[in-house]
């Protein structure tokens, strides 16, 4: 058993747990936090996406014990209060997704995403590596979204709920 | 390019003020804050997990396993094998009489047997206090079999097929004419054939079941697409009584078909809790996913077409030769299409099955017509290059009047109208004809066209609706959601039968415990509760008015029913307004909490008066209709000249799906099946070992569904018609999106490039 301090969600947890612990079955099995997802429990898939210090990370492929002293944060620690964050309210009117099994991670990531946009760092399809002001396309968010699988294929609803709220910031 | 408008019409007037609105799904906070709880998320004080351990031949017999380090791993409950598991029930003989016998997605009774029929067949399932614990054991069982001899190879057995048996619900032979003949015959022809491989569904949300007994009474979450079915097959198989069975399945993550029978998890987390008397959660794995819940059967086929030089048809043949496995299956309909899209002179259309050692196949999104639709589409593309007349056109000229096998009715068709909206909104005029002639830098572009077709069903639902003094309404109807948005659809069904605001209704589902719902397949699920569900308002608001009407205060006394509408939350004489009162008004001076209407019952008689009621109806819509939803799919991809590598960078799709409920939500659901039909194009492909079938890519990470970066704008549009023979004029859309999706991109692909790829997936390797 390995002791595991984290902050999730603002809160300091401590848990004792089995270092073959995954973060993702931390939050799920052991702190009940299930709004993150596991679709593959191989990377494969971004469904349990959740964010270590504000970067997107695949909580499965983490182990809870390369987590201590971090401050994670998942889906249910992303609103302000009652109020829900811009994502998740730009996800229900462009009816970005179906069935919800992918929405945590997509959320989660799309957060993610736009820090890493705004800290000017590029994707595959950016044409120049060293470019600054990047505008983010639909084809830059589609790039950076495509660990994020949707089987359902809410793929243009939640292309147009990232577009949405990443037009509010920009004009902030 | 085709000259038909649009049918000039005016605009329909809206029978209430929800149905047909692009309202928000009701359950959108709660998936978008991770509240909605899947089943492998519902907490149990004390719970234990379990994992799977996979036979590892293809076919034989058991002669030994080895439990003791497995069971020496600190945390082991139990190790479950055949030598030691409880008896079950064996699935019973599928019946008509008994819809629910279709249920069993294997004929195996497992753990009461020490056969193998496939590789990956679940041999033992461990339970542990942990998750690591479980996985860690289960690899640590060691098994010994002896091996038989066992028949895997689907593009070996071809020969050896068989016809297939009709399936009592859809027939998927018939001939008109002698088609060879007129092949032979024809001017100008064509005769293809084109294989598809085996599918997965990948539903996001691997197969999970929580299952918990008290004494003979069982709790199970499980994501599950029938409800009903699940909970008669776990009493059957664990002898005790239905009504002690509860399933609980609010949310399912995604299922596609995946989740329509019971397969090995569900019914060995039941068992596991059963042996050791936790609650028990099991989380298949990917792998598992693959190794114990069935996909789409690969298939063989052969479209060949002929024609007069005006592009009539005078022969249409197509065959089908797919494989279930010995153990079970469900036959694929491939052939299902052709009986309805082309006005051929002479038709044959003919299925053949091969039954392999191998897990049972099972349905997926339209079996039978998304792979149906990609020879036939794709034929019809190569039969219009012949004749040199654009692809449009040719399918025009043999749009039918009347199903062209029997001459039954369409109930409804508009083909011709999609074709023109979608050809209009994708700008087809555009496009010249001869392949590789488009071009863009680099990029050869393509612009391909198919139709879609899938047929519309209904089933039994039973449904319950009250309205409560204070003017809210609740539906109660075990229906499932696993992204079609049901509870917001039908919600805004019962809005406007009963005259309410959509934010007065609450619609619960997913639960056992409500009246049964129909299974969510067939892209039947909402017709069959909004039939239901408006004659159970149409129920309520006669009751309500019995009420009013007696009452010597009421506005409405004395009114008869054909004198009164519903609106502004109550009943009021049409024609007149402020002629009425409120139903908390009604309510409230009869002394009532509330009012309540069912349609169909739960009683033993009840059930089998709906399966009575839903065959007869069946049998005779049948008789005298043709049902279905089409389209017409738009695609356009651009090929790199070197690389081969295929994009699709745009669609326009546009259907003729009767009335639409929810604009949102109905494009969201046409889109999906689009997005799984560019990945059946391109990219998905289960690959298997011909020599001992066992699945060689049981991953995400190997099979390749769409992913963001493969999916352009999707442009969904509707004729929005309604379906005069269906549930409020609504046609399922669930599946028809699929359809004919894989041929509109590969008859792109070869309008790019002048290459015909016939085998799935066109991969770059297929282009070079
Ligand atoms: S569950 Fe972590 S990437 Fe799929
Ligand atoms: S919403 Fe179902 S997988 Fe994305």
């Amino acid at each position: 058993m390995a002791e595991v301090r984290m902050r999730v969600n603002g809160t300091a947890r401590s848990l004792d747990l089995d270092p073959r612990v995954s973060l993702l079955d931390a939050l799920r099995e052991h702190l009940g936090l299930t709004g993150t997802k596991k679709g593959c429990d191989q990377g494969a898939c971004g469904a349990c996406t959740v964010l270590a210090d504000g970067e997107r990370v695949n909580s499965c492929l983490a182990l809870a014990v390369q987590y201590s002293g971090r401050e994670i944060t998942t889906i249910e620690g992303i609103s302000a209060g009652d109020r829900p964050h811009p994502l998740q309210t730009a996800f229900v009117g462009h009816d970005g997704f179906q069935c919800g099994y992918c929405t945590s991670g997509q959320i989660c990531s799309a957060i993610g995403m736009l820090a890493e946009h705004r800290a000017g760092a590029p994707s595959a399809v950016t044409g120049h590596l060293a470019a600054t002001g990047v505008p983010l396309s639909d084809a830059e968010i589609r790039e950076r979204m495509s660990g994020n699988l949707c089987r359902c294929g809410a793929y243009n609803g939640i292309v147009g709920a990232i577009q949405e709220v990443a037009a509010t910031e920009a004009a902030r | 390019m085709t000259e038909t408008p649009v049918r000039d019409r005016p605009a329909r007037e809206r029978t209430g003020r929800s149905v047909g609105r692009p309202i928000d799904r009701v359950d959108g906070p709660a998936k978008t804050t991770g509240t909605a709880r899947f089943s492998a998320e519902y907490p149990y004080p004390d719970i234990a997990y379990a994992a799977l351990v996979h036979a590892t031949i293809t076919r034989g017999r058991i002669t030994g396993i080895g439990a003791e380090e497995a069971l020496a791993v600190p945390g082991v409950l139990a190790v479950i094998t055949h030598t030691n598991a409880p008896p079950m029930k064996p699935p019973p003989p599928v019946s008509v009489l008994n819809l629910s016998s279709l249920a069993s997605g294997s004929k195996v009774n497992y753990l009461n047997t020490d056969e193998v029929h496939w590789s990956g067949q679940p041999v033992a399932v461990v339970v542990a206090e942990t998750q690591e614990a479980a996985a860690q054991a289960a690899g640590l069982v060691r098994v010994t079999y002896q091996e038989s001899p066992a028949t895997v190879d689907f593009a070996g057995e071809q020969g050896n097929a068989t016809p297939q048996k009709s399936n009592p619900l859809q027939q998927g032979e018939g001939h008109k004419g002698d088609a060879e003949a007129a092949l032979a015959a024809a001017p100008v022809s064509v005769d293809l054939r084109y294989t598809t491989p085996p599918h997965h569904h990948n539903a996001m949300e691997p197969h999970a079941t929580t299952a918990a007994w008290d004494g003979d009474r069982l709790t199970v979450h499980d994501g599950t697409q029938n409800i009903g079915w699940l909970r008669t097959a776990l009493a059957q198989r664990f002898g005790v009584p239905a009504e002690g069975v509860r399933v609980i399945a609010p949310f399912v993550g995604g299922a596609f078909g995946g989740k329509t029978m019971v397969w090995a998890g569900t019914v060995l987390t039941v068992l596991a809790a059963r042996v050791t008397g936790r609650a028990v959660r099991m989380t298949l794995t990917r792998e598992g996913v693959y190794r114990t819940v069935g996909g789409r059967t690969p298939s063989a086929q052969r479209v060949a077409l002929g024609a007069g030089a005006d592009g009539r048809l005078t022969a249409l043949i197509h065959t089908s030769v797919t494989q279930v496995g010995r153990v079970g299956g469900s036959p694929e309909q491939v052939t299902s299409q052709s009986r309805h899209l082309y006005d051929a002179a002479a038709i044959l259309v003919q299925q053949r099955i091969v039954e392999l050692d191998m897990l049972s196949n099972t349905v997926m999104r339209a079996p039978g017509e998304s792979i149906g639709t990609f020879a036939l589409e794709a034929a019809v593309d190569e039969l219009a290059c012949e004749l040199g007349m654009d692809p449009i056109e040719l399918r025009m000229r043999n749009e039918p009047e009347r199903n062209p096998i029997d001459g039954k009715r369409f109930s409804h068709r508009m083909l011709r109208e999609a074709y023109a909206l979608g050809a209009e909104r994708f700008g087809w005029a555009d496009r010249t004809a001869p392949p590789g002639s488009m071009r863009d830098g680099r990029w050869l572009v393509g612009m391909g066209v198919a139709s879609a077709y899938h047929p519309s069903w209904e089933m039994a639902a039973n449904v319950t609706v009250r309205m409560s003094a204070d003017g809210t309404v609740l539906v109660r109807c075990g229906f499932h959601e696993m992204g079609m948005g049901g509870a917001t659809a039908q919600g805004q069904i019962a809005a406007d039968a009963l005259g309410v605001p959509f934010e007065a209704v609450r619609v619960e589902y997913g639960d056992s415990d409500l009246p049964t719902g129909p299974g969510a397949g067939g892209s039947a699920q909402t017709a069959s509760v909004a039939a239901s569900l408006t004659k159970a308002c149409e129920k309520l608001r006669r009751s309500l008015l019995a009420l009013a009407r007696r009452s010597a205060g009421s506005p409405l006394r004395g009114a008869r029913p054909g004198e009164v509408e519903a609106r502004d939350g109550g009943l009021h004489r049409a024609g007149h307004p402020g002629s009425g009162e409120s139903y908390a008004a009604i309510l409230t001076r009869a002394g009532r909490p509330f009012a309540e209407a069912a349609v169909g019952s739960d009683t033993r008689a009840g059930t089998v008066a709906g399966q009575v009621r839903f065959m007869s109806k069946f049998l005779m819509d049948r008789r005298r209709w043709m049902k279905a939803a089409c389209g017409a799919q738009f695609c356009e991809v651009r090929v790199d000249q070197d690389t081969g590598e295929v994009r699709v960078s745009r669609w326009v799709g546009a259907f003729d799906v009767g009335r639409v409920i929810n604009a949102k939500t109905a494009a969201s659901q046409l889109r999906g099946g689009i997005v799984m039909g560019i990945g059946m194009a391109l990219s998905e492909e289960t690959l298997v070992d011909p020599r001992n079938g066992r699945i060689m890519n049981p991953s995400l990470a190997e099979y390749h569904v769409p992913v963001h970066a493969d999916i352009p704008p999707i442009d969904v549009c509707y004729l929005d018609e309604p379906d005069p023979t269906m549930p409020l004029g609504l046609v399922g859309i669930g599946e028809v999106g699929i359809t004919g999706a894989a041929a509109a991109v590969a008859n792109a692909v070869h309008h790019a490039t002048g290459r015909r790829v016939r085998d799935l997936p066109i991969t770059l390797d297929k282009l070079l």
